[in-house]
């Protein structure tokens, strides 16, 4: 089940992932359209962190390679490749003391140099990541003090400085509340939709993903078991093979999305 | 010029040049570096043969070859240089070693690398010569291969987490300090005199041949690091996050450890084990300073300046037996570190 339209900015030919001994992924393919929102579900460790790792060149592939526009991605320059990929890992720490404007500005490191460590340019991408992400007011506040998802909308907006027009998000709602959720999926939106950019937005609920996505990757024990729009995807033989639950697939009255409907756990959730 | 809104810097532009400057971290680092200087001065003046505050009218006016210019040129002054350089090496290395492992007992002082320089430089003293070049040479070996050894038993899976590097350089070092007490044993008699003085860290005899190695060693080591603090700085936040910007990890880190391995080996053998520096003298600098930076020329200047306030007050108020520099160290930083611990709340 799977609908390969659109020319691939970003893949991976059969990769085979692994930390140490264990493969977590093999012999996996996969495509990232160019300017789509793509998302990634399965359940944990199911293995998209490090999907999202070796796509963003931070795990080398056992075997495999991962191309950027058409080229290894092990080719590029690590400043040439940080202006054009971006990626938000799953957890980082903020360095003891250090102030949300101070954080927000390392997002430009790859566009800095020796002699040009502070342009206009980089002033209006930290301003501009910090209204995006709602953290103006905090400019000067101490990114320890803050909240889980405060702190969460800091990381995103050093992430937003950084400019790059392919950005890979690892479960970037995870902290969130509600209202601070939804803030960040239309952030992210905005981007593909005003900007064009190319997103990879790992999420955890469903209905978010069927809603957000135009490119639907699911996988379950390393292995992607479908991709594609989320109305083709989305099937309630899909969701509980891999999630484990019953549910009915209704159509959303305000998006005519698919809007899954959890009836039941299958119960024996395998590895 | 232009300050940054939000941000505690000011950027210095012009020709298409631009660059960043915290105007607090210039401050104290140049207060430092003033001070390291001014009581470097007056440690020149202070010793058996008095000399007041004309010396270097004096110096004018002796010839060269008088009584005045070998114990200015050949004692004072070797000595004074090689505190401030052992202080500045050892601040700049404990704070590269206190960032890697994210541990402000990741210093070299602590996780045995030290120790490991002061076996090498025994090891040369009591069965070859005690040359000062030799022992410097043996001393950065020393360091080099217990770094080797401590970094190879803290590996887990590809990385290293920062409290199993402090255990196991704990345990290494303990071996080490029992290793460096048997071979004093062995050797003649005045080697192990010899070296048993070195072992309690000692700025006294102090001579050209100390001085140079670990100046040419600061000359050449510290550039680097000032460099490439800022990618250390990012990798504070994790690898993965600070790759991701295009940090080149792994390099930098390789070239951080072999850096601040060789800087606490030339001061090492330099000047003998001294305790506390390296742990002590980032802590105290990165409190005076903004968060978040890694001041490389900080850290070295309040090293320096620890060395040589260490050695003024060992000369000024000599106790009925002296202290050795290596221990006395030990005394005043710690009390200030504790002092300090006091007065700053959330440690
Ligand atoms: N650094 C690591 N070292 C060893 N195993 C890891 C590491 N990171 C993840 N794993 C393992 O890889 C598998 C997939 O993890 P991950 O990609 O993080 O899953 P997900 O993001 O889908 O929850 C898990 O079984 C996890 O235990
Ligand atoms: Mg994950």
């Amino acid at each position: 089940m799977n609908q390969e339209s659109e020319w691939p900015l970003l893949s991976g030919k059969s990769l085979t992932l692994s930390y140490g001994a264990r493969p977590i992924v093999q012999d996996l393919s996969v495509s990232i359209p160019e300017g789509k929102l793509t998302v990634v579900i399965g359940p944990n460790a199911c293995g998209k962190s490090t999907l999202l790792r070796a796509l963003s060149r931070l795990l080398s592939p056992e075997h495999g390679q991962v191309l950027m526009q058409g080229r290894d991605v092990s080719q590029y320059s690590a400043r040439a490749f940080a202006r054009l990929l971006g990626m938000l890992p799953q957890s980082s720490r903020a360095p003891a003391g250090i102030c949300v404007a101070d954080l927000v500005a390392r997002g430009r490191f790859p566009h800095q140099s020796l002699f040009r460590q502070w342009r206009e340019e980089d002033d209006r991408a930290v301003a501009e990541a910090m209204v995006a992400t709602g953290v103006s007011g905090l400019a000067d506040a101490v990114v320890d003090e803050l909240s889980g998802g405060q702190r969460q909308r800091v990381w995103l907006a050093m992430l937003l400085a950084q400019q790059t027009p392919v950005m890979l998000l690892d479960e970037p709602t995870t902290w969130l509340d509600i209202a601070h959720q939804l803030e960040v999926l239309e952030l992210c939106r905005r981007l593909n939709r005003n900007e064009g950019r190319t997103l990879v937005v790992v999420l955890h609920d469903l209905n978010q993903a069927a809603r957000y996505a135009d490119h639907l990757i699911v996988m379950k024990a390393g292995r992607i078991v479908g991709s594609g729009s989320p109305e083709f995807v989305m099937t309630e033989a899909l969701v509980e093979d891999v999630f484990h639950i019953r549910s009915r697939i209704l159509s959303d009255p305000v998006t005519g999305r698919p809007w899954i409907l959890p009836l039941a756990s299958t119960g024996h959730m395998e590895d | 010029m232009r300050f940054l809104a939000g941000s505690r810097k000011t950027v210095w532009e012009g020709h298409g040049i631009s660059v960043l400057v915290c105007p607090r971290s210039l401050a104290v680092t140049s207060l430092l570096l003033l001070l390291v200087v001014c009581l470097g001065a007056a440690s020149l003046g202070v010793g058996a043969m008095g000399f007041g505050p004309d010396l270097l009218l004096e110096l004018a006016n002796q010839p060269p070859g008088s009584m005045v210019h070998r114990v200015f040129f050949d004692i004072r002054l070797p000595r004074t240089l090689t505190a401030i350089l052992v202080g500045a090496a050892l601040g700049a290395s404990g704070l590269i070693f206190q960032s890697i492992s994210r541990n402000a007992l990741g210093s070299p002082d602590i996780i045995g690398f030290t120790t490991g320089a002061a076996t090498g430089a025994i090891v040369q003293i009591v069965l070859f010569s005690p040359s000062a070049l030799g022992v410097a040479v043996a001393a950065i070996v020393g360091g080099l291969v217990t770094a080797l050894v401590v970094y190879g038993l803290s590996v887990r899976d590809g990385s290293v987490a920062g409290y199993r590097l402090i255990l196991v350089g704990i345990g290494i070092g303990a071996i080490l300090s029992a290793v460096n007490g048997l071979l004093l044993v062995k050797g003649d008699l005045d080697n192990a005199v010899v070296a048993n003085l070195w072992l309690a860290g000692s700025l006294d005899a102090r001579n050209w041949g100390h001085v140079i190695p670990v100046g040419l060693g600061c000359l050449v080591l510290m550039p680097v690091l000032v460099l490439l603090a800022s990618r250390l700085q990012l990798m504070e936040m994790g690898d993965d996050t600070a790759r991701q910007l295009g940090v080149r990890v792994e390099a930098v880190r390789l070239t951080m450890v072999l850096c601040a391995v060789a800087l606490a080996g030339l001061a090492t053998g330099a000047a003998g084990p001294v305790a506390f520096i390296a742990l002590a003298a980032p802590q105290l600098v990165v409190r005076l300073l903004p968060s978040g930076r890694l001041p490389v020329i900080g850290a070295a200047a309040m090293g320096a300046l620890l060395m040589v306030v260490t050695d003024l007050l060992s000369r000024l108020f000599p106790l009925e037996v002296m202290l050795p520099i290596g221990r006395m160290t030990g005394v005043i930083g710690g009390i200030y570190l504790i002092w300090l611990l006091g007065r700053v709340r959330g440690i």
